[in-house]
């Protein structure tokens, strides 16, 4: 049994609720691999890129995924880890205007671009479309060292994590991204745990 | 009076609208996210959206990296 040394409770809320996952990069491919293995029982993955060699020092993707789309490529691996997990994926751009009818079933929905325009018009999108449901952003992770900098700070219904400084053109390394990916599903369970997972 | 992340204050004044907090706070990130009172104030009313007296005003700057 996959969940047997969980936290007593938690696996039951989580296989009930959806999580939708908007890009599926150094965060959303390492917050979507650390839900399915806290049980989480369905997952929205939108992204519309392809897995390149200089992914691999961050995201959740191996040598044999060079070239593949990286919804369904992630959505095999979340797979191996749990094959009953139901995942729906969209290999597509997201915009503003697709943003509601992407994730229209997802309790809350985890940020995971990379660009900071991005964030912005996807934050506005959903909160816009879904006030009551959570938002869990991510600003501020590259670099290495300066763990003790990662925050995590909330506002209503909008969680963010990160520095909220550190910009990419400094370099991405997995252990910073990583904490910042490992602090939004840390960030969602909770959430979920607070709804009891359904809406 | 108006707190701004928690921990700065600022007098507040009749008309007081998003903007105005930001130019009080000197904010120069262009990317950013405001909550007042924890609801989302969308960009294109940052000049229109009238701040209460007492209110929680978030700003959450944007960084890219992901």
């Amino acid at each position: 049994m996959i969940f047997s040394r969980n936290v007593a409770g938690m696996t039951e809320v989580l296989q009930q609720a959806t999580v939708g996952i908007a890009g599926c990069g150094g965060l959303g491919s390492n917050a979507a691999m650390l839900l399915v293995r806290a049980g989480v029982g369905s997952l929205v993955l939108a992204d519309f890129d392809r897995v390149e060699v200089s992914n691999l020092n961050r995201q959740f993707f191996f040598q044999s995924d060079i070239g593949k789309p990286k919804v369904s490529t992630l959505a095999d691996h979340l797979h191996a880890i749990n094959p009953a997990v139901r995942i729906t994926v969209h290999e597509k751009k997201l915009s503003r205007e697709t943003v509601a009818a992407t994730f229209e079933k997802c309790d809350l929905l985890i940020e995971a671009f990379d660009r900071a325009d991005a964030k912005e018009w996807l934050i506005e999108a959903w909160c816009g479309a879904y006030p009551a449901r959570p938002i869990v952003a991510a600003s501020g992770l590259a670099g290495y060292g300066k763990s003790e900098t990662m925050q995590v700070r909330r506002s209503g219904n909008i969680v963010v994590v990160g520095d909220g400084v550190s910009d990419m053109s400094e370099g991405l390394c997995a252990a910073r991204v990583m904490i910042a990916a490992a602090l939004e599903a840390n960030e969602a369970i909770a959430l979920l745990m607070a709804k009891g997972g359904a809406r | 009076m108006i707190t701004v992340n928690n921990r700065d204050k600022l007098a507040w004044h009749e008309g007081m609208t998003v903007r105005d907090i930001l130019t009080q706070m000197n904010y120069v990130y262009k990317l950013i996210t405001v909550t007042v009172n924890g609801v989302l104030v969308p960009r294109d009313q940052y000049d229109t959206f009238r701040v209460p007296d007492g209110a929680q005003v978030t700003v959450f700057h944007l960084s890219h990296g992901g």
